[in-house]
Order: C-alpha cells, then structure tokens, then sequence
C-alpha cells in the first residue's frame, strides 16, 4: 500500500537488464563491438522513454532520477539564464507543494539571488490559473509545477499551465514522476519544455531516470566530465538502470489502460471502505487524483503510531506526519492545503499499484478501523 | 521505522501497559501539544503516600506512548518522593534508549507524572 514511495522492478523489466551487468557489459563511450551494443540498447531505450511522454528521442536526457532530473532542468536553465538575472530573467514561479527536489533547488536558487514565487494551492491542492498569470513578470523565466503530487495526489491543471508559458515565452518544467504511467502525458500538447522521470516509481529500477528536454531549450550542465548526454549530463551511462528504465517506460505506456482502471477501481473502493470510519476524511481532489493515490486523515491519532500499528499486521504506508520525518514538522503539502498541524499528523497515504488486490484493499479496510479504534481508546483528544 | 526503536519501546507501544482513566483520580497531570503531534495525561490515584493506581491517556508517536507506558509501570507503587524523581532519562533508559530527536518532543511522561503529583500535593495540603 505504498506504491507511490516505490514500485517493484517488473518482472519483464528485470529480464531485459539482466544482461547488460555480465555478457553486455560494455562501455557505450567506447568504439568497440562490445561498446556499440550498449550503444544501440542505449539508443533504443531513448526511443521507449520518449514514447510514453510523446516526444522525440533525441529530447530525452538519461539521469540518475527524478531528484536529478528536477535538478538539472531547474539550475541547468537558471545558470544559462545567470548572466542576465540583475536585469531580467531572475524570476522563477513554482508551488507550495512540490517535491522537496523541486523546493529545495529553489530555496537554493533563492540564495544565489534568484527570486522564486510559490504558488499557493485550494483545499484540494490545485494551483489557481488565476494566480499564476498574476505572478507572471517580464523577468520570469521559468514556471516549475508538478504534474500530479506524491503525497495527496492532486494532478495540476497542466495543459492550461502550458498553454500560458508558451503564450509569455516562458519555460515550463514540470516533474512528472508520479504521474507518468498513470496519466496520458503529450509534451507537445501540453506545451512542456522539461520533464522529470523516474525509473523505480513505475517498475523500473532505483538510480534510473530521465529529463526531456525541448529541442532548442538551453541547459547549464551539472556534472562536467566525458560530456555523455549531448555533455549535459556526464559520466559513464548506467547501461543496466537505462534499459529496465526503457522497458518499464514501453511497458507503462502499454499497460497505462489496464493498469489506471485497475487502480481506480481498486481506489474508489478504498476509500469508500475507509471513508466509513468515523471522523475520517480524504484529503486531496475528489476527482483530480491519480488513480492509485488515497490519502486520509483521522481525527485525534497521529500517524508514526498509525503506520506502525500497520506495519505489524503486514500493511506498508506513509504518514504526513511530524514525527516520522527527521526534521519533526508536519508535511509542507497538507499544511499548505490548509490543515492544521494535528490535522496533518493523523494523515495516511494509502498508494496502490499494479500487483494491488482486491483481497489486499479489503484486508485493509477490515484491519483499519480496528487500529483507528484503539489508538483513539488510548487519545486523550478523543472524547466519544 | 521500527529499527530505529529497541525492542522494549516497541513492546511498550504495541502492549501498553496502564491505559485509559482513573475516575476520580487523586491527581491530574498534562503535557504537550496537540499542534507538535504528542500530548499526554497521567491519572493517579494515592493512598499513603504510594501510587496506588496509574493510568495514562497519550496522543502521539510511538516513542510518546512508550514512554508513558513504561513511566507508569516504574512508578506504580512507588512513594510519591520517589515517583517525583523519575527524570525524562530514567524513562529513556529504561526502554533501552530513545531516537535523539524524539528525546524532546515525545518523552514527556516524567513531566506529565510530576504534574499530577504537584496537583495531588496542592490539593491535600
């Protein structure tokens, strides 16, 4: 039940790498055979990552994931953009509630004299267009926003947020690692310039990712060196990592039908099942939410205690808790839906995947209630 | 998660001993925040100067009902001088140690205990 932290490697995903650490273990930089094969795997990969966001091969950057990925779109294009930033070109618009690999590449953005507008989200976690047009200067150069979020899973309004970058000629990044295989992405359609991908959220393995970037659109490497990647992105490809993250893209497009009715069913099903607890709320978008994201909180039980409880009946899942996190505050994403901070701690994000079972959601619903019950027996905040 | 707590806190948190509420109690302590994410109550019940009955209500992680749960189990029983000494340390070392940055947040039982004590004290003067 915690898919949305990480999948596992799928089985024909796992089969299609394999090779590449023994008997195909060569260097793609290299001239010779064994060189060229992991060249041409490389470039098919290209081709499958590219086909599941519908861009062009040659868009497509390989990367050690999204963290990566968010990194090397947002300095890449804020370095290109350095020299002109004490007259224009120094304003960076981005959400409340991205990922921390987005937020934390700002705030240090922020540092090198950037200025950075956060966006503030509804109830339900959605950007306003509204707000956005109002933030838009003449010096803005870049508009990052997630396309759907990891802990609530609130999927943005981005071909509208497309459309507008395009018209102010302002770049549009958007980290796309929750959504991809789980919603239809055309960066054509959507207008986006820059696009994060992860290889181990959609079955693929850890250490793997992916940036697109639009043809013509200038990037600032982060990693200098051999000059891999067109020289964005140096050091010798992850051959292995590029080919399952390939595959599970192939797969992901192929299955994306099967697998987001599958889940939605599944999903529905669960949170009406949960949503019968008493003083239980979901959190997030009704409709707008990805297809495996279910997100609740539960009046007067914190969530480190909820997790735990959970975990000994064999049941994995997120809190956006204080206590679980190393730096004990409340999740930045459900604050800034506007839940109080003890609102927050008694939130549980149930993410379901492909291998999810109609025999686990209602193993879940049958153990829940009966956790919630005896953390709130043991509340002093509980008073019924 | 579990792996950064010892066996014991683990034992205390998915057993804990003494809860619930004392009807009537002698003495009433609470500590906390509900906005920090931990607040808990210890109820005591005093005969002779001894602890005759402890139970607590706790809201929080499971370092926080670890930690009330072994408090109250220590000082049950005990004079109330001596129930009055346990230390926030005591409470962490008898589970075996507590994560360091749940050390200030959680581990509040001590102080919840030595405020039911002060009322009790201020009540039968």
């Amino acid at each position: 039940m915690d898919y949305a932290a990480t999948t596992p490697v799928d089985k024909e995903v796992l089969d299609e790498m394999l090779p590449y650490f023994g008997k195909i273990y060569g260097n793609a930089s290299s001239i010779h055979t064994f060189g060229r094969d992991a060249f041409d795997v490389i470039e098919k990969s290209r081709e499958q990552v590219a086909g599941i966001i519908n861009s062009k091969s040659d868009e497509i950057i390989f990367t050690s994931g999204g963290s990566e990925s968010d990194n090397i779109a947002i300095k890449g294009v804020a370095y290109k953009n350095k020299d002109k930033r004490k007259l224009e070109g120094n304003h960076v618009i981005t959400c409340a509630i991205e990922h921390p690999a987005v937020l934390a590449v700002c705030k240090h953005l922020e540092k090198q004299g950037f200025n950075v507008h956060y966006l503030p989200v509804d109830k339900y976690g959605l950007i306003g267009v509204d707000d956005l047009q109002d933030a838009i200067s003449k010096n803005t150069f870049l508009i990052t926003i997630m396309f759907a979020n990891n802990e609530i899973g609130t999927i943005q309004p981005i071909e509208e947020i497309g459309k507008i970058a395009n018209e102010k000629e302002i770049l549009f990044h958007t980290d796309a690692v929750q959504a991809i295989g789980k919603v239809p992405i055309d960066v054509n359609k959507f207008n986006i310039d820059l696009l994060s991908i992860s290889s181990h959220k959609i079955y693929g393995p850890k250490g793997a990712g992916a940036i697109y970037r639009k043809k013509g659109v200038k990037l600032e490497p982060l990693i200098h060196g051999g000059g891999q990647e067109n020289g964005l992105r140096s050091g010798t490809h992850n051959t292995p990592g590029i080919v399952g993250l390939g595959k599970a893209c192939e797969l992901g497009k192929k299955r994306m039908e099967k697998d987001v009715s599958h889940m939605k069913n599944l999903r529905d099903l669960l949170i009406e099942n949960i949503l019968t607890i008493e003083e239980s709320h979901l959190n997030g978008h009704p409709k707008k939410r990805l297809a495996n994201n279910a997100h609740f909180r539960f009046t007067a039980i914190e969530g480190e205690s909820l997790s735990l409880m959970l975990d000994d009946k064999g049941i994995s899942a997120s809190t956006g808790s204080a206590c679980s996190s190393q730096k004990l505050q409340a999740s930045h994403v459900l604050l800034a839906i506007g839940l109080k901070p003890e609102e927050a701690h008694g939130s549980l994000r149930l993410s379901l995947g492909r291998n999810s079972t109609k025999q686990e959601v209602e193993y879940v619903s049958n153990t829940l209630p009966n956790i919630v019950k005896n953390l709130r027996n043991m509340s002093p905040l509980w008073n019924k | 998660m579990t792996d950064i707590y010892t066996e014991k806190v683990m034992d205390h948190f998915r057993n804990p001993r003494n809860t619930g509420e004392i009807k009537d109690p002698d003495g009433i302590g609470t500590v906390g925040n509900p906005k920090c994410g931990d607040i808990m109550t210890i109820y005591i019940k005093v005969k002779d100067n001894i602890i005759e009955d402890i139970k607590f209500k706790t809201y929080g992680c499971v370092a926080a009902i670890a930690s009330t749960s072994i408090a109250t189990e220590i000082v049950k029983g005990k004079t109330l001088d001596e129930a009055y000494k346990l230390t926030r340390d005591d409470v962490a070392k008898e589970l075996g140690g507590l994560p360091s940055i749940k050390m200030h947040c959680s581990n509040l039982a001590a102080d919840a205990l030595r405020k039911a004590i002060d009322e009790y004290r201020k009540k039968n003067k």
